[in-house]
């Protein structure tokens, strides 16, 4: 309950404030929040398992944001920014795809 | 929260169902939850403010250096060209604009010239000042050579515009003859006293016409009496009516 209420609050502080992004950091927020969504999916799922631990849900988003944009921040050093933001997509969105899967099957039996 | 109560499906019971454990955290909160409110808060800020991003400039954001260059360039050499065509459509404004005040002033110029001709023709009505010549006959009839006289020293005196009797309108082909108890003008038999309209400089007009064996002498010898009235304004009604010469043509080559 709390979770969807903190959802939904960062999303209204977001529609209310509309930030400017910092130009330094532009290429890597779709990135991150395509890894930090693959984090919440993973955490969904955990927590249907019955394994959920908040500690290693905060170190997976943690990560899973830091290394996300290490590897874009990797990819426009080496001139392959594109090419790795797409990669680093097609890898999150398999993973997210395979968590809505599981907690599918949790919450319908199907 | 009413809506969020377990489902009363049942289920294989000893390890609790997913379906079960989200319920029981819908309905009891915890540090856990607290934390992933947290996270889940950066999410959904970080997430709008990506689509908020991308909504404010999404034409240009996902392209690359060399893209970007290519645009500008595209877009420096668009807005040249636009400037070249301002600059030619200017300079073709300008030059219709000239040409158009120089039409207007060859126009005004002509108009202005048909004015003259017209009142040198007598083909418009005219006023302006000048004087009213009264001749008289009392002792004998005014001879015809006086009264042409008359209109000669007018017409050197600078007169604009003559008419005789508020009937017939002087002009450069204007014939003078006698006539049966008068004279006859341009083919209008008329009768004394005879009235001459005359536009011109009045002072002018009287000068020529008041010096020793002058027209009014001359008048006064065949026994006419003579009133001279200096106007500030006659109108000349009468008009003769405009043809085209038969035989004459201007000669454009000179």
């Amino acid at each position: 309950m709390i979770a969807a209420f903190g959802l939904l609050v960062g999303v209204l502080l977001g529609l209310f404030f509309r930030p400017d992004v910092p130009l330094g950091l532009e290429p890597y927020l779709p990135i991150a929040v395509v890894a930090a969504l693959d984090a919440v999916f993973g955490g969904l799922r955990a927590y249907l398992d019955g394994i959920f631990d908040d500690k290693v849900f905060v170190v997976s988003f943690v990560s899973n944001v830091v290394i996300a944009a290490a590897i874009v921040y990797l990819g426009d050093r080496l001139g392959v920014g594109g090419q790795l933001s797409t990669g680093v997509i097609v890898v999150l969105g398999i993973r997210i795809f395979s968590n809505v899967a599981a907690i599918r099957r949790h919450l319908f039996h199907a | 929260m009413t809506d969020s109560s377990p489902d009363p499906t049942p289920t294989p019971a000893a390890p609790r169902t997913g379906r079960q454990r989200l319920s029981d955290a819908l309905l009891r909160p915890s540090r856990a939850q607290v934390v992933v409110a947290v996270l889940l808060g950066i999410v959904g800020f970080a997430a709008i403010t990506q689509v908020r991003a991308y909504e404010v400039d999404d034409t240009y954001a996902g392209y690359r250096e060399q893209a970007l260059i290519d645009v500008l360039n595209g877009l420096a050499g668009t807005s040249q060209r636009a400037q070249a065509e301002i600059t030619r459509l200017e300079r073709a404004r300008d030059d219709l604009q000239s040409s158009t005040s120089s039409r207007q002033a060859a126009l005004d110029q002509a108009r202005q010239q048909a004015d003259t001709l017209d009142i040198l023709a007598g083909t418009v009505p005219v006023t302006g000042p000048g004087i009213r010549i009264t001749v008289e006959e009392v002792d004998g009839p005014a001879d015809i050579d006086s009264l042409l006289d008359t209109v000669q020293e007018l017409r050197n005196s600078g007169a604009e515009a003559m008419q005789i009797n508020g009937e017939v309108r002087v002009v450069a082909q204007t014939a003078f003859e006698d006539g049966v108890g008068g004279i006859v003008v341009d083919g209008t038999p008329l009768s004394p006293p005879y009235v001459i309209d005359v536009i011109g400089e009045p002072s002018t007009l009287v000068g020529g016409l008041n010096f020793a064996a002058g027209p009014i002498d001359q008048l006064e010898e065949d026994g006419a009496t003579v009133d001279v009235d200096e106007l500030q304004s006659i109108d000349i009604e009468s008009i003769v009516p405009a043809t085209r010469s038969e035989f004459a043509e201007p000669n454009t080559e000179q």
